[in-house]
C-alpha cells in the first residue's frame, strides 16, 4: 500500500547520523543549532544502544531565536562549550528549525571566527543537516563529507602533491555507520598490511570506552586533527558503502580534489563483499594477504559448508540501512538463504540496483521496498512467511507479533546488551553473524521438536 | 562491622565557588542563583524555569517531548500523529516506560508511531494536505476514538494549522480530534509541553461524558505516569480500600476515562509540576477539591491514604485504610531491617523531572540514606519553595506563550464537594487542600539544592562527595557510572520497578541495596595499580 503517513519508521534523522561523526573525532564535540529537545532525544538514542556518555550541544532555540535567527544563540553556544570542554574540534549540525527560517550558518560562522580574529579557538566544521531530507544515513555522510573538506581545504597543487610524494603507507577509510567493534576489526586487519588507516569517524573508542580513574570531559580516542590534516597526503581511500550519490561522497571529493585513488566498496560482509576489501588493501599495500587472514576466510567457508544443511531454503526478512541490507542480502545468499523481503526507510536506489540482478537469479523470489516504514515490512512479510528477520531492534514488534525470531544487526539496538560489540564486517564479523543466525535457527527448531533433543 | 571511617562533608560554599568559577561571569551569575546550599530554617529564593544557556548541555527535553511523550503517551486510545520530520516521532516512539492495560477489547495505540515524515517540498510548500492524508489514513486503518496531531518544530514557522485541519476532519470523520501547538522551542523545558498537553485534554476532552461510575468515594489521581507499573499497584489499593478511581492523568490512561473524570469528588495531585494547574481548573469548572498525595516511601503512602479517608470522613472506609497498611507493612519493615545494615548513613544524590527528587528522599530516608543534593530538570518556583510563592510569582515571556485557559463554573456540571467550613473544618485536623510545600523545606540543612543541574555541576558534586548513589536519566547514566559511583535511573526505573506504595518500596530498598553493595564498582582498579583509592563514609552530624 502507498501510504503518505509513515508508521513505525525505518529511518532516524539526520542530526543524528551528523552527531555520530562528530563523536568520532578526537576531542570534538558536537553542537546541534536548533531546539534542545534535538540534542537531548539523539542523546537518549545514542546512550541507549552505546551504553556509554553522549555529550551533544545544543544552541537552544526559543520562540524569538526562531523569529529572529540563531546567530546569537550559536555563538554563545560556541563560546560556552569551548569554556566548558576545552575542545580540539567543534562540530556543528544544523536541524529542521535552524534550516526552515533559512540560518545562514558558514556565514556566522565566518563572523564569528572573524571576530575571534588571532585568537585560538577550537576548528569548527559544520554539515547541514535538515531533518527533513534524507535519514540518519545522509547526515552522517554528510558530516563525514565535510570533515574530508575542512582539512583537505589547504590543499596544495597536485604537482606540489607529487612533488613532495603521497604517503604510500597511508589510507583514508570512510567506514559508514558501523559498530564500534567493526571499525576496531578493520583497523586491525589494515595494520596487519602494514598500512596506517585514518578513520572517518573513529568512534571506537569514545563510544565503546573503558571504566575511567577520573572522569573526563570528552572521551579518549577518536581520529585526531594531525591525522585528519593528513588526508591531503593519503594516496588511497576506501570508502564503504555503495549507496552514496557522486554529491555526498567524500572519497569522491578526495578523488577528484586532491587526486586520491578512491577505491568504493560494498560493506564488507559475506565472503564476496569481504574479498573485494581484501584485493584493495593488496593493491593498496602491494602486500600479500596476511596467513591470519586466508585462514578466517576458511573457518568462514567451511562454516558456510558445515551448517548448510540447518539454513538451505530459510527465508530473511532484513531490513535496515541501505547498505548494510544490501551487504546483508548478498551474505545470506551466499549461505542459501533467501532473503525474501529486503527493505529501507531510505529512498534506495541503490538497494534497487544492487538487489535487483540477486533477485532474477531467484527468480523474483527477492521483494525489494524502499522508503519503507514497518507497516510495509509487516505487511509483505506476512506473506512471505519468513523463517527469521534480520535488522535493528524496532523489528521486534513485527518479530513478537508474528513468533519469529529478529537478529540484531545494525542501529538502533536498544533491547539487548553489547551493541557497541556486534560484528558486522570482514571474514571475522561474518562469521560471529552467521554463528548468530545458525544458532537462532536450530534454537527455534529444538524449542519447537516434541522430543526435546539435545542433540541438534 | 566494617570500620567508618570519620570524613567531614565538605564546605557547601566553598565548592559552591568552586563549582561557579568554571564559568565565563555571565553564566555563573545566572547559575549562582539555580543553585542553593539549604538551610529549611531560612526562607532561600530559588531560581528556576528560566532557560537554559546554550552550549551548557542540559538533560531537559523539548515542549514537543512533554506534549506527546509525558502526557499523552501513557494514552492508550489515542491515536497520536506527528506532524513534522521523522526523528521527533522516532525518538518518541514507545521509550517511555509508562505501562498500560487495555484489556483484551481495549485499543492501545502505544507501540505505534504514527508521523507525517515531512520532506523538502512539505516545508517549501506547506504540509496541511500532507496531514490531513495522515489523518484520514490512520482513521481507515484504525477507527479510532480520537486522534491528536502534535506540531514539531517547523510546523509553527511554516504556517502549517494544525488546529483547522484538525476541525475539518474532526466534522468530516466524526471523531475527536485536536491539535497541540508543542514546537519544541516554545517554553524552557517539556514543562511547557506538560501545560499545553494538560489544556488541550482539559478543552477538548474532559467533561464529554457525564456517566458516573459506581462507587461511594469517587476520586482522579493527577500526574502519575505509571512508569514500571507503579500506578498499578496505587490501583490495586485504591480498590481493597474501597475506593473507585475515575481517571488517571496520565498512566495506564485512556480518552474515556478523561471524559468523565469531572464526575470524581476529589482530585489527588502526585506530581505537582506536571499537573498542578489542571487540579485547579478543574476545582473552578466542576467543584472538584484538590489535594497533594505521595505514593512513593511507605510512610508516605500510608499517610496520603490515610489524608484521603479523613477527607471523605468515613468510618468504614477508614477502617478498611487502616486494615490495608496493616496488612502492607510487615513486608515493608522486614525489607527495611534487611537492608539498613548496608544502607545506613550513605549519601545519595536525585536529580530528575518535576516531583521525583522530592518523593524520592522519602524511600532513602526509609533505609536511613542522606539525600545530600537533589534538585528537578523542569519544575518551577512553587515545586521547590511551595505554592506560598505563586501569587507573587513573575511572568516571564516564556510562560506567556504558553495559553492560560479561562475557566468557569460549569452551569451544569459544577457541584460543591465541601462547603468553606467543611474545608475549615478539615484544616483544623491537618488535612490542608489545594497546598504543596515544596521541596526544600523538606530537605536536611546542608544540602545542595540545584535546579537544571548541568554536566559540571554533576561532576564536582559527585568528586566532593562520592555519594553511594547518584539518581537521574538515561543521559547522565554512563556518565556518573564511568565515575565509579552507582547510578540508578528513576526516568525509566532502569526498566524495572515498580517502586510506588507498599511494594514498590520494597523493590526500592532491595534494589538500593544491590546497587550501592554491587562487588563491580571495587573492580575497576586492577591489582597491579598500587595505591588503592582510600573509600570512606561520611559520618553524618
Amino acid at each position: 500500500m502507498n501510504t503518505t503517513a509513515t508508521k513505525n519508521p525505518c529511518k532516524l534523522c539526520a542530526p543524528l547520523g551528523a552527531s555520530l561523526v562528530f563523536k568520532g573525532i578526537r576531542g570534538a564535540i558536537p553542537v546541534l543549532h536548533g531546539s534542545q529537545g534535538c540534542a537531548t532525544y539523539i542523546r537518549g538514542y545514542f546512550i541507549s544502544h552505546f551504553r556509554e556518555p553522549v555529550d551533544i550541544a545544543s544552541s537552544n532555540f526559543v520562540e524569538t531565536t526562531s523569529i529572529f535567527g540563531g546567530e546569537k544563540n550559536l555563538c554563545e553556544a560556541l563560546e560556552n562549550i569551548n569554556r566548558q570542554y576545552n575542545p580540539e574540534v567543534i562540530g556543528v549540525a544544523t536541524t529542521c528549525l535552524s534550516e526552515t527560517i533559512g540560518d545562514n550558518v558558514p556565514l556566522f560562522l565566518n563572523n564569528f571566527l572573524k571576530k575571534k580574529g588571532s585568537e585560538p579557538f577550537p576548528d569548527i566544521i559544520f554539515a547541514s543537516t535538515p531533518s527533513y531530507s534524507g535519514s540518519h544515513i545522509d547526515g552522517f555522510h554528510a558530516a563525514v563529507k565535510a570533515v574530508v573538506e575542512y582539512y583537505s581545504h589547504f590543499r596544495e597543487t597536485a604537482d606540489l602533491l607529487s612533488a613532495r610524494g603521497r604517503e604510500g603507507n597511508s589510507v583514508a577509510v570512510l567506514p559508514n555507520f558501523v559498530s564500534p567493534e567493526d571499525i576496531r576489526h578493520l583497523k586491525e586487519i589494515i595494520l596487519d598490511f602494514g598500512v596506517n588507516p585514518v578513520f572517518v569517524p573513529d568512534y571506537s573508542q569514545t563510544l565503546d570506552g573503558v571504566s575511567w580513574n577520573k572522569y573526563e570531559k570528552i572521551p579518549e580516542g577518536g581520529t585526531s586533527k594531525e591525522e585528519l590534516l593528513s588526508l591531503r597526503k593519503v594516496s588511497s581511500v576506501i570508502e564503504l558503502g555503495n549507496s552514496l550519490n557522486e554529491k555526498d561522497s567524500a572519497g569522491k571529493f578526495l578523488e577528484s580534489e586532491v587526486g586520491t585513488k578512491r577505491h568504493g566498496l560494498g560493506l564488507p560482509i559475506g565472503i564476496d563483499l569481504t574479498d573485494d576489501f581484501f584485493n584493495s588493501l593488496k593493491i593498496i599495500s602491494g602486500r600479500k594477504i596476511p596467513d591470519k587472514y586466508i585462514a578466517q576466510r576458511g573457518r568462514l567457508v567451511d562454516a558456510y559448508c558445515d551448517a548448510h544443511k540447518y539454513l538451505f531454503g530459510k527465508k530473511a526478512v532484513v531490513f535496515g540501512d541501505e547498505d548494510m541490507v544490501v551487504s546483508i542480502a548478498r551474505f545470506l545468499c551466499e549461505t542459501g538463504i533467501i532473503p525474501v523481503l529486503c527493505a529501507s526507510g531510505a529512498q534506495g536506489s541503490e538497494l534497487k540496483k544492487a538487489l535487483q540482478q540477486l533477485s532474477m537469479e531467484y527468480k523474483n523470489k527477492i521483494v525489494i521496498r524502499t522508503k519503507a516504514d514497518f507497516v510495509d515490512i509487516e505487511e509483505e512479510a506476512v506473506a512471505l512467511k519468513p523463517d527469521f528477520l534480520i535488522g535493528n531492534s524496532k523489528g521486534y514488534t513485527l518479530s513478537r507479533k508474528m513468533g519469529v525470531p529478529l537478529i540484531r544487526v545494525g542501529f538502533p539496538v536498544h533491547d539487548r546488551f553489547g551493541a557497541s560489540r556486534i560484528s558486522h564486517l570482514c571474514y571475522k564479523g561474518t562469521q560471529e553473524l552467521f554463528d548468530r543466525i545458525v544458532n537462532t535457527i536450530i534454537a527455534k527448531k529444538q524449542s519447537e521438536s516434541a522430543a526435546g533433543y539435545t542433540y541438534m | 562491622m566494617e570500620k567508618i571511617k570519620e570524613v567531614v562533608l565538605p564546605d557547601g560554599e566553598v565548592l559552591m565557588e568552586d563549582i561557579l568559577s568554571k564559568y565565563p561571569p555571565k553564566v555563573a551569575k545566572k547559575r549562582n542563583k539555580s543553585i542553593v546550599f539549604n538551610d529549611p530554617s531560612r526562607d532561600q529564593p530559588i531560581q528556576s524555569n528560566v532557560r537554559t544557556v546554550p552550549g551548557i548541555i542540559t538533560q531537559r527535553g523539548c515542549c514537543y517531548a512533554g506534549c506527546k511523550g509525558v502526557v499523552l503517551g501513557p494514552t492508550r486510545d489515542i491515536i497520536n500523529l506527528t506532524h513534522g520530520p521523522i526523528g521527533c516521532g522516532f525518538y518518541s516512539w514507545l521509550t517511555r516506560r509508562n505501562q498500560t492495560r487495555p484489556g483484551p477489547e481495549g485499543d492501545n495505540y502505544m507501540p505505534y508511531c504514527f508521523s507525517t515524515d515531512m520532506q523538502d517540498d512539505n516545508i517549501v510548500f506547506g504540509g496541511e494536505k500532507k496531514l490531513k492524508e495522515a489523518i484520514q489514513e490512520a482513521y481507515d486503518i484504525f477507527h479510532p476514538k480520537a486522534i491528536g496531531i502534535f506540531a514539531t518544530c517547523p510546523v509553527g514557522l511554516i504556517g502549517d494549522d494544525i488546529h483547522s485541519v484538525a476541525k475539518e476532519m474532526k466534522e468530516k470523520l466524526g471523531i475527536n480530534i485536536f491539535g497541540f501547538s508543542c514546537e519544541g522551542y516554545k517554553g524552557v523545558s517539556q514543562s511547557a509541553g506538560h501545560h499545553i498537553a494538560n489544556n488541550q485534554i482539559f478543552k477538548h476532552v474532559v467533561g464529554l461524558d457525564d456517566k458516573k461510575k459506581k462507587g461511594k468515594f469517587l476520586i482522579n489521581l493527577l500526574g502519575e505516569y505509571n512508569i514500571g507499573g507503579d500506578a498499578f499497584l496505587i490501583e490495586d489499593l485504591f480498590e481493597r480500600c474501597g475506593l473507585t478511581l475515575v481517571s488517571t492523568f496520565s498512566g495506564n490512561s485512556s480518552i474515556e476515562q478523561f471524559a468523565n473524570c469531572h464526575t470524581a469528588d476529589l482530585n489527588l495531585v502526585m506530581c505537582h509540576r506536571s499537573i498542578n494547574y489542571v487540579a485547579d481548573m478543574m476545582e473552578k469548572k466542576f467543584g472538584i477539591p484538590w489535594m497533594k498525595i505521595n505514593f512513593i516511601g511507605a510512610n508516605a503512602s500510608a499517610a496520603s491514604l490515610r489524608q484521603i479517608g479523613r477527607y471523605f470522613d468515613d468510618k468504614d472506609l477508614s477502617r478498611r485504610i487502616e486494615k490495608v497498611i496493616a496488612e502492607e507493612m510487615p513486608a515493608v519493615e522486614a525489607a527495611c531491617k534487611e537492608v539498613m545494615p548496608h544502607t545506613k548513613g550513605k549519601l545519595a544524590m536525585i536529580f530528575v523531572g518535576g516531583s521525583r527528587a522530592h518523593h524520592y528522599q522519602e524511600l532513602f530516608a526509609e533505609i536511613g540514606m542522606r539525600t545530600i543534593a537533589a534538585g528537578y530538570e523542569f519544575a518551577h518556583k512553587d515545586d521547590y519553595e511551595g505554592r506560598k510563592v505563586l501569587p507573587n510569582l513573575k511572568v516571564d515571556a516564556d510562560s506567556r506563550n504558553i495559553e492560560e485557559l479561562v475557566v468557569e463554573k460549569d452551569p451544569e456540571r459544577y457541584k460543591l464537594r465541601k462547603t468553606q467550613e467543611e474545608l475549615n473544618k478539615l484544616e483544623k485536623i491537618g488535612i490542608r487542600m489545594k497546598e504543596y510545600d515544596g521541596m526544600m523545606p523538606e530537605m536536611v540543612n546542608k544540602s545542595f539544592v540545584i535546579d537544571d543541574i548541568s554536566q559540571h555541576e554533576t561532576e564536582m558534586l559527585i568528586a566532593k562527595y562520592k555519594p553511594a548513589v547518584f539518581c537521574a536519566g538515561i543521559k547522565e547514566k554512563y556518565t556518573v557510572q564511568k565515575s565509579g559511583v552507582p547510578m540508578k535511573q528513576l526516568h525509566s526505573y532502569d526498566y524495572g520497578g515498580p517502586f510506588a506504595v507498599f511494594k514498590g518500596a520494597v523493590n526500592f530498598y532491595r534494589e538500593m541495596d544491590r546497587t550501592i553493595n554491587s562487588k563491580v564498582w571495587g573492580l575497576i582498579k586492577p591489582p597491579w595499580d598500587s595505591n588503592p583509592e582510600i573509600t570512606a563514609t561520611f559520618v553524618l552530624e
